[in-house]
């Protein structure tokens, strides 16, 4: 402790990315060792997608030759991205500020940034081993074709940067909804559900009644699921869309849109505390 | 590394160009409230380098609030703070490197072995102290890749002080470390305690227990209703060192007793009246726990709260 007066005032501290960096690494073991957490946010997408896939995969969807389980899994790619940021930092967030872990961090000279760098970092890495687990699934099991043209590798890639974005920023909002860590997830789960149900991932969305599809046309994980399905699905799909096309600028603009909302929900709802503690 | 000497000068603190050192802790008015609730009202204390400082007050007196107003968790409503020379309340990273804080009840870092977390949180200071090192400090080495959850209680809380201590703080803040432990934990923490302090460190801790205080600080504060009632060293707090002693002994069968503050010529006196050895012969001055009392008494009284 004298030995500290020895070093210069100057000695420089580490930079935001580097700390960020080194968090990458600890939320990923975090992550991974904690059993619960790693099923349900990794896990359970690809649960979804065999029982599903297996119960009603074979049915015929109008009379393109498309089979409900390749819908089921651009639905569920889509629902992956929800998963793996949305749902990982709205119920791991409030269980971190429950065990003091953000409490620790603000004592320290970690700069803030650093925390947001280390979950975006695991969000991306999770999201990465996900997506290649439910294709290979898709394609081994449920006779999904990878997607043929480049337009349709760079549609995936900007619905995956867009949608990882806006959820994940949502997700940061969300975290200071629920009062505590243990009942996280029962506040989380049922939004989940329910924008899955009317948002198209586990029925035909041009099968839902008008008003479910203007409700879920409201939220993002509507347009992420009709941007998959351009994706996944193949030529002569969109006749299965309401209005007959993929729309896809259409879905660029409203991910735009909500990214934009989401960032600002983020910085007005993100707390470091729970409440009442300072 | 500096073991075993006591600086007996204060240790420079903050370097910074032309500034002579600054006691590292200085309190002046403070205060904070929660609604109605005064929790402080006026706190004044002085902390300087290279001491040892226990605050002791009821629950709900006002140690946490103040503690992590000085860390700089907390904004206060008033009093001037100065902590290493610096207003908690504009705290900035480079302040935050030379603060080392042991939160009361953490039960974050489940998931990682001792090493990694002491590994990781060392790469947020300029200097930290090599991880091995902290690991023997602490007495975690045999735990060293053990998970966090595996740990007891005191295995815990060494693992807490580890992080607190591995950016080399120059102070120290200690709340409530060892709530829970059983008498033969608490004894080795404390061992750690003296090792750091040995050390040159400055800490302020915050305890339930008085004998805790007793045996790590230099000078105890008792805060009770949001303000300092008492400031000294363990063994004159509240007049302890001068206070009336008990005598007591047997005389005619009978056990006797008398407070008094001339205890020695009491003791001649008696010496004299039985010709050599008085019976049952004690002489007693008051605990820390009869003053600590009083003051906590004294101070509740008059509004007949908790009474």
């Amino acid at each position: 402790m004298t030995a500290a007066s020895q070093q210069p005032v100057t000695a420089t501290l580490p930079s935001a990315l580097a700390i960020g960096w080194s968090r990458v690494g600890i939320e990923l073991k975090a992550l991974f060792r904690d059993r619960e957490a790693a099923v349900f946010t990794l896990a359970l997408p690809m649960i979804l997608m065999l029982v599903f896939g297996s119960v009603f995969g074979s049915q015929q969807l109008g009379d393109t030759g498309i089979t409900f389980a390749q819908y089921f899994v651009a639905g569920m790619i889509a629902s992956g991205i929800v998963y793996t940021s949305f749902q990982n930092l709205a119920i791991g967030i409030p269980q971190e500020r429950d065990e003091g872990t953000l409490k620790r961090l603000e004592g320290t000279p970690m700069p803030k940034g650093a925390y947001f760098i280390g979950k975006v970092g695991q969000v991306c890495v999770v999201y990465v081993i996900q997506i290649i687990l439910l294709m290979a699934i898709g394609v081994l099991l449920f006779d999904v074709q990878l997607p043929d043209t480049a337009a349709k590798w760079g549609a995936l890639a900007w619905l995956s940067v867009l949608g990882l974005t806006t959820w994940t920023l949502l997700g940061l909002a969300f975290s200071s909804v629920p009062k505590s860590g243990k009942g996280a997830s029962a506040i989380v789960t049922p939004v989940i559900l329910v924008l899955q149900f009317t948002s198209g991932v586990f029925f035909a969305y041009n099968q839902l009644p008008a008003w479910m599809q203007q409700f879920a046309a409201l939220f993002p994980l509507k347009w992420l699921t009709q941007g998959m399905r351009y994706v996944f699905l193949p030529e002569g799909a969109e006749v299965l869309e309401v209005v007959g096309s993929f729309e896809m600028s259409r879905v660029a603009m409203v991910l735009l849109v909500w990214t934009v909302l989401s960032a600002m929900l983020a910085w007005g709802f993100f707390r470091w505390r729970r409440r009442g503690d300072g | 590394m500096h073991g075993g000497h006591r600086p007996t000068h204060k240790p420079p603190l903050c370097q910074t160009a032309g500034v002579e050192p600054h006691p590292a802790i200085e309190v002046h008015g403070l205060a904070k409230a929660y609604g109605s609730l005064r929790a402080v009202d006026g706190l004044d204390l002085r902390v300087d380098p290279g001491q040892c400082v226990a605050l002791l007050g009821p629950n709900g007196a006002g140690k946490t609030t103040t503690t992590e107003i000085l860390e700089g968790y907390r904004h206060r409503d008033a009093g001037d703070v100065r902590v290493l020379g610096v207003d908690p309340a504009r705290a900035d990273r480079h302040w935050r490197a030379r603060l080392g804080i042991v939160l009361q009840q953490v039960a974050d870092l489940g998931e990682l072995t001792v090493r990694e977390a002491l590994r990781h949180f060392a790469g947020y200071y300029p200097d930290p102290r090599p991880v091995d090192e902290v690991l023997e400090q602490v007495g975690l080495t045999a735990k060293a890749d053990a998970r966090g959850r595996t740990l007891s209680g005191g295995q815990r809380r060494r693992l807490d002080v580890g992080l607190g201590i591995i950016g080399r703080p120059e102070l120290l803040f200690l709340d409530e470390p060892t709530t829970g432990f059983d008498p033969e934990a608490r004894r080795d923490f404390w061992t750690l305690i003296e090792q750091l302090k040995a050390e040159g460190a400055t800490i302020l801790l915050t305890t339930h227990y008085l004998e805790e205080a007793e045996a790590l600080a230099e000078m105890v504060g008792v805060i009770n209703r949001g303000r300092l009632v008492a400031f000294d060293a363990p063994h004159e707090l509240g007049g302890r060192h001068t206070g009336s002693t008990v005598v007591r002994w047997t005389e005619d069968g009978e056990p006797r007793e008398e407070a008094t503050e001339r205890p020695t010529a009491l003791v001649g006196e008696l010496a004299a009246r039985f010709g050599g050895e008085v019976p049952n012969l004690t002489v007693t001055r008051p605990t820390l726990e009869d003053m600590y009392l009083t003051l906590v008494d004294d101070e509740e009284a008059p509004e007949g709260v908790r009474r």
